[in-house]
């Protein structure tokens, strides 16, 4: 799945979404290429929850187009499909609000992420067939890299619901990167963490940017993790896209200062 | 101090509630009042102790609350009894064999002569055992709140009696078929309302169930009616002619057999891509689908799955009775396999059979208190369901064997 830098990975244009007579987003375009990280802001309630849920599936958008050029295949139109079938076509997503199986392990909770690119059937698991011994094989050991990697490995066999909140955090994103996606959609990975716990995501995220070859779209709030990482900025407000380019040019553009009424920016 | 305040406060309350039920009785043949104030102390003695009891249980849940909240990161959570011994594979292995040596001699243990009373106690029993593990595949594994299973039971046990009563096939070419219809009307049932959660789905299950008794009762020309349809054919020994306590010996193997193997899948699917994937949805239905899980083809498997098992042990039902009814299918039943389920715990193998077990074995050999029957049962739902609401045995997840060597850094294997 390695993309050469540089190639195109989603394209979003002219997308809105409507909840009855409440535009949450209005008009969005963005587009991400191969290897970045790009960083969605804005107040709350600005829309960038909605954006991703428009993006992944879980909800249909009002109007606009969400493409996609997976490296190495083809190009898709992906507005309405079903969630599942978005994910299996390369793109993965941690949640604002966790959303982990409490009563499973952390290691079945990225085993799950695993589901989409096995094939076992039911048959295959009640005989045990060869096929299903080996894809739970792969599974267990790409799920336990994964632990590995975003460091909790020592706590594979707890119940999940059970870790710190940093842990669920960290343990969504393996969850997510366990569907082998080119594209990382990451909600909030740091809401609800200390500053030492923030730094260690600040490094993980650009560590598996780098040793995952995936690209990243990354909300948060705070201004420190997003200036650090990303290489572009989009900021939104109350629905619409204000400003976009590079940190340094977000930092100083008046727009976005006075949405943030010039406090947060200059962290 | 506050507590033996309250308890006393309970129990005078109590002697005044009972008063003129424990207390006062007039002998009608000597037309006098009794007084029985005997009565009255031991009411109010044990309201004092019970309330005493429940205080001293509930202020302990709540501190045992309050620890694991203070503490919300523990580095192992409390292991039950029943969790050591899981774990502890020679101890368990030995013990499952007992209870397998135990199951196979048992109707030699208990049955003499023609008095087979017992072993046919038993099949009734462990019918409900498969009909419990069913239902935990839909209901503990898969979180899809079925109110109506019984009517899959139904279908199996009518497929049967009709495909022996009107073309002659026998018990054993109809057990699968049996089992396969009740899949159809699974997936028939299960395309449409799949998309509803929870309380919705309980609905609709339970308005399935409503509609199949409907039809069977009255659709007197297919189904017999009310009546039902008589003369079932037991099932059949490679054409040798067995007396009735044989017939019910050999029923009673084939409905262990349908255990065995109803455990054997059941444990094989909980940890395998399918009932991983089943348990997500359980947990997180918008999770599971943003991960790649698809939910509609996989709560559909694990409904047909459930309703499987339904129609095959349908089967065995019908050939064991000789005789179904519509009445053999009613919502009680439904409710009485779904209370097994959350009883035993949900999801956990062991503890469906424990609770299907008692719940069908008890009421059968305490005919005694055969009236405090619903009363008990009552009881013992929302003791369950204050104290223990994960059921009596928690759903235990299997321990991976993984590489800890890859990636270096770690300790936390086996
Ligand atoms: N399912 C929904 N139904 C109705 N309104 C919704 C729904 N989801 C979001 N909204 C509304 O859309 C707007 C944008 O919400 P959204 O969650 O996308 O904001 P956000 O930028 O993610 O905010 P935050 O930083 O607080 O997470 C809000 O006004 C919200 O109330
Ligand atoms: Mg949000």
């Amino acid at each position: 799945m390695a993309a050469t830098k540089g190639e195109k990975l989603l394209e979003v244009s002219g997308l809105s979404m409507d909840f009855g007579g409440l535009r949450a987003i209005d008009n969005i375009g963005f587009e991400l290429f191969a290897g970045e990280i790009v960083a969605l802001i804005g107040p709350n309630g600005a829309g960038k929850t909605t954006v991703f849920n428009c993006i992944t599936g879980i909800y249909e958008p009002t109007m606009g187009d969400v493409t996609i050029h997976p490296p190495g295949g083809t190009c898709r139109r992906i507005n309405g499909m079903k969630p599942n079938s978005i994910t299996s076509l390369g793109m993965a997503r941690t949640f604002q609000n966790i959303r982990l199986f409490p009563a499973m392990t952390v290691l079945e909770n990225v085993m799950i992420g695993r589901h989409c690119r096995t094939g076992s059937t039911i048959i295959d698991a009640i005989l045990s067939s060869r096929r299903s011994r080996r894809e739970e094989k792969e599974t267990v050991d790409k799920s336990y890299r994964l632990l590995q990697k975003v460091g909790l490995a020592d706590v594979a066999d707890e119940f999940s619901r059970n870790l710190s909140y940093g842990a669920q955090r960290r343990l969504e994103i393996a969850r997510a990167l366990a569907t082998d996606p080119f594209l990382l959609l990451l909600d909030e990975p740091a809401a609800g963490m200390n500053p030492q716990e923030t730094h260690e995501l600040d490094e993980l995220i650009v560590r598996i940017r780098a040793e995952e070859q995936v690209a990243i779209l990354l909300i948060e709030h705070d201004m420190k993790l997003v200036m650090n990482i990303s290489d572009r900025i989009y900021v939104m407000e109350y629905g619409k896209e204000i400003a976009q380019g590079t940190p340094r040019e977000i930092k100083e553009n008046p727009k976005v200062i006075e949405a943030y009424l010039g406090e947060e920016v200059h962290a | 101090m506050a507590h033996f305040k309250r308890s006393l406060g309970i129990g005078l309350w109590f002697m005044f509630l009972t008063l003129p039920l424990m207390v006062v009785r007039v002998n009608t043949i000597s037309r006098e009042v009794e007084w029985r104030w005997y009565n009255l102390a031991w009411a109010g003695l044990c309201a004092f102790v019970i309330a005493w009891f429940w205080q001293f249980s509930i202020e302990r849940r709540t501190a045992r609350r309050a620890q694991v909240a203070a503490n919300p990161h523990p580095a192992v959570e409390k292991l039950s009894l029943v969790q050591r011994l899981a774990d502890d594979p020679v101890l368990s292995r030995r013990l499952l064999a007992v209870a397998a040596v135990v199951a196979i001699i048992f109707p030699w243990l208990v049955s003499t002569g023609q008095n087979f009373y017992h072993v046919n106690v038993m099949v009734s029993a462990l019918i409900f055992v498969v009909l419990g593990l069913g239902l935990n595949i839909t209901v503990g594994l898969a979180g899809l709140l079925d109110l109506g299973y019984i009517a899959f039971f139904a279908v199996g046990a009518y497929t049967y009696a009709l495909l022996s009563k009107n073309f002659d096939l026998g018990f054993w070419t109809c057990l699968p078929l049996g089992g396969l219809m009740s899949m159809l009307f699974g997936v028939i049932l299960g395309f449409p309302i799949l998309r509803l959660r929870g309380d919705y789905l309980a609905i609709v299950t339970l308005g399935f169930a409503s509609i199949t008794k409907i039809v069977l009762e009255n659709w007197d020309t297919l189904f017999g009616g009310a009546a039902g349809i008589a003369n079932i054919p037991r099932p059949e020994f490679f054409g040798m002619a067995l007396d009735s306590r044989q017939k019910s010996v050999y029923t009673y193997y084939i409905v262990l057999a349908l255990v065995a193997v109803t455990i054997f899948v059941t444990n094989r699917l909980k940890n395998s891509r399918a009932g991983r994937a089943w348990m997500a949805l359980r947990e997180d239905e918008i999770a599971s689908v943003a991960m790649g899980v698809d939910m509609a083809r996989t709560k559909l498997s694990a409904y047909a799955l459930g309703a499987f098992w339904a129609g095959l042990v349908g089967v065995v039902f019908a050939a064991h009775n000789n005789f179904i009814n519509p009445d053999s299918f009613t919502f009680m039943d439904s409710a009485m396999i779904l209370a097994m389920v959350v009883l035993g715990g949900m999801g956990s193998i062991l503890g469906v059979i424990i609770a299907a077990l008692a719940l069908k074995l008890l009421p059968e050999y305490l005919r005694a208190f055969a009236e405090y029957r619903m009363l008990v049962f009552g009881a013992v739902m929302v003791l369950m369901m204050i104290f223990r609401p994960q059921g009596l045995i928690n759903n235990m997840r299997r321990k991976y064997e993984y590489d800890t060597a890859q990636g270096g850094k770690d300790n936390g294997g086996n």
